[in-house]
């Protein structure tokens, strides 16, 4: 079997050769720079490759949409960025937007119209669901050898924006054996990331946050647990080695499923 | 006559308590701020239909929603007889509404059937209060008072509930033997009259007279406690759902006052365009009573105190300070402290306290993960974590006051682009060697 290389297409190149994508790929902070969520972005990109999907990403003009600052209650800072972002965009013309990140796809969605920037925001898994739906993204449910699979909801996909039906439909098709955690979909308990807690240390209590989330996805026994954000993953995985099951279990993203599934 | 004119007065005396006490916490309003147009009638009505009379979010706790949701629907059956009761006390009329005909059988009957349901949901309610231990009711905020309140409000319930089966039973009992003509049918009440054999004719016409005077009396008493207690859902709870925000739960709102200062930095000349100080500018954010907005206060005056949001709030379940619950009751107890002091000298003035800081601290307000699990939660769609970032921007916005990681997160923002300290030229750091499997 041969390997191709890829070449992620940046905006700015296209855009000088006169082209038009029809989606820009925000890839996020999370993306860019923590370790562990770059493989999930290229896992996602082989996809977009492997379908043929007509993307670009900003590359070095990417910058933070706002969201934790935001969130923290700087919303002076939030609007600055949120303006140049929006500056950015409509100088490229973009019209769809793909994000990974629930943060950014709920600030894209429902916060940057407010600031007149009103883009088609879509996030990755609505994407990866109309692919399978329409059997361009062909996986089964020996993709994973049936191998046992709890999904854990971000707010921000989940209660945030409603989106509960994707995620699952993608996972059932990989994997005959898909749990459920008690606490799922609107009922989910947030990992403890949100709200930009993702760069402090929590408050004083007698547990963190994402070590009752993580109890709740090993009640399952799943062995594999999925997961849609980059801060979630950050949590549950953390949460996996301090309770020294990281060997046993894997926290992976929906994205790298598919792509392993399909041996990209 | 006499018997009217008793009625007629303490009817008054009634609605003149009621208008009195509403008045007041009216007043309040005028002291909040905008929050948003109300529009969208029939999305609002679809709303109310579901969550408030179809009680979708009561529901979510299926064994005590459902409860719940009896007590509900009896009220709302109820309700009919109650008016009845006032109109025919009012005019000498008996049971005046009987000219529906086949529809007021049905009301009767379904308000017949529903006293003894709510009674005993009631009876479950409150034998969970006394002899069990239910997390949700317990938390800092729930004082003594609280719980008094909660046991005050379901004992009065039940006696109007235990009146109306008496007063039922007793009307029928007295015609019954009198051989007079039944107005509506009444299937709970004939079961349980069979169960008193014996009793004169004049007795029911007494428990008859009683029973209409207790019921209709507790029904008065208790609408002007409501204002006064967590039980004031009874009226707000139907409003606060139509009122309900529509965007979804993941949006804030956006600051006007900030947007306008931004585009001023990016385009001084806009500085001319917009009009000037047609706004006053106020605080950024909230700090006290006067910078919530109405739909914040609205809020706070429907909350029951029924702790479904605290109970899902992953900082509260881990131990930390924050409860979304108290955070409502905060604000109602701040705006019942400051608002009579701002409608007599202005809504400048202070009395040295405020929300912040007096009520809810700092602590608190930076334990919420933004989540949405408690406006999820809400059964009658309270927006807790609205106010809570709002409160945030205060601390950020006028005292630039944060905890430091924070203030790090923000000074990066500022300068790389990105929470971390990373620069924007390694975002495509992720992108080398990538390589497809050819299939």
């Amino acid at each position: 079997m041969g390997k191709n290389k890829i070449e992620v297409p940046v905006m700015s190149d296209l855009f000088a050769r006169g082209e038009r994508p029809e989606y820009l790929f925000w890839v996020g902070c999370a993306g860019a720079f923590d370790d562990r969520y770059k493989k999930v972005v290229r896992a996602f990109v082989k996809i977009l490759t492997h379908l043929n999907v007509s993307y670009a990403v900003l590359g070095k003009e990417e910058t933070c949409t706002g969201d934790p600052a935001r969130r923290a209650g700087n919303e002076m800072l939030y609007q600055m960025q949120a303006m140049q972002v929006i500056s950015v965009l409509k100088g490229y013309e973009i019209k769809k937007i793909i994000t990974i990140c629930p943060h950014c796809f709920n600030i894209f969605k429902n916060e940057y119209p407010d600031l007149d920037g009103n883009f088609e925001v879509i996030s990755y898994l609505q994407l990866l669901a109309r692919f399978v739906e329409e059997g361009k993204l062909r996986i089964d449910k020996t993709s994973l050898k049936n191998i046992s699979v709890t999904y854990h909801d971000p707010c921000y996909l989940g209660r945030a924006n409603d989106i509960y039906d994707e995620p699952r439909f993608i996972l059932n098709k990989l994997t005959g054996n898909f749990v459920e955690m008690h606490r799922n979909k609107s009922f989910a308990l947030c990992c403890g990331a949100g709200g930009a807690q993702m760069f402090k240390e929590a408050e004083k209590g007698d547990k963190e946050i994402f070590i009752e989330r993580t109890e709740d996805a090993l009640k399952t026994g799943a062995s594999v647990i999925a997961t849609a954000c980059p801060f979630c993953m950050t949590m549950l995985t953390d949460g996996l080695k301090y309770k020294n099951r990281e060997e046993e279990i894997k926290n992976l993203d929906i994205a790298e499923l598919v792509a392993q599934a399909m041996d990209l | 006559m006499t018997r009217q004119i008793i009625f007629a007065l303490v009817f008054l005396i009634t609605i003149g308590a009621f208008y009195y006490t509403i008045s007041r916490l009216i007043v309040y309003f005028r002291l909040t701020r905008p929050a948003f147009k109300v529009k969208d009638f029939g999305k609002r009505f679809g709303i109310m239909m579901r969550v408030a009379f179809g009680q979708t979010k009561i529901f979510r706790r299926p064994f005590i929603g459902f409860f719940h949701a009896l007590v509900f629907w009896g009220f709302c059956v109820i309700i009919f007889g109650s008016i009845e009761m006032v109109i025919d006390g009012i005019t000498g009329t008996h049971k005046v509404l009987k000219f529906l005909g086949q529809f007021y059988d049905i009301l009767i009957a379904s308000g017949d059937i529903f006293a003894i349901l709510v009674a005993l949901s009631i009876i479950i309610f409150l034998s969970r209060r006394l002899f069990f231990h239910i997390k949700r009711f317990e938390g800092i905020e729930m004082k003594r008072r609280s719980h008094t309140d909660a046991g005050i409000s379901l004992s009065l319930i039940l006696l109007l509930m235990i009146s109306l089966m008496t007063m039922n039973m007793g009307y029928i009992g007295y015609k019954e033997l009198t051989g007079g003509s039944i107005d509506g049918i009444y299937p709970v009440s004939r079961i349980l009259i069979s169960l008193f054999p014996g009793i004169a004719a004049e007795t029911f016409k007494l428990i008859y007279e009683a029973s209409w005077w207790t019921h209709i009396l507790t029904i008065f008493f208790f609408a002007n406690y409501l204002p006064y207690s967590k039980h004031f859902h009874v009226f707000m709870s139907i409003p606060n759902v139509f009122l309900s925000r529509l965007e979804p739960l993941g949006k804030l709102t956006n600051m006007e006052s900030i947007t306008r200062e931004v585009r001023l930095m990016i385009d001084p000349n806009t500085a001319f365009a917009a009009a000037p100080a047609e706004t006053p500018v106020g605080r950024f954010g909230v700090k006290d009573a006067e910078d919530v907005t109405w739909k914040n206060y609205f809020d706070s005056l429907s909350c029951t105190e029924c702790g479904r949001c605290t109970s899902v709030c992953p900082a509260n379940i881990t131990g930390k300070k924050l409860s979304p619950r108290k955070i409502m009751m905060d604000l109602r107890a701040r705006m019942k402290e400051k608002g009579p002091l701002m409608v007599k000298n202005g809504r400048d003035f202070s009395d040295n306290r405020s929300l912040l800081r007096d009520f809810i601290s700092e602590e608190e307000l930076w334990a919420c993960t933004t989540c949405n699990a408690c406006a999820q939660e809400c059964p009658v769609n309270i927006n807790h974590p609205s106010l809570i970032v709002d409160m945030r921007r205060y601390l950020v916005l006028e005292e630039a006051s944060a905890p430091g990681e924070l203030k790090a997160v923000f000074n990066n923002i500022e300068n790389n682009g990105a929470p971390w300290q990373y620069s924007a030229e390694d975002r495509l750091q992720w992108a080398k060697d990538l390589e497809i499997n050819i299939i």
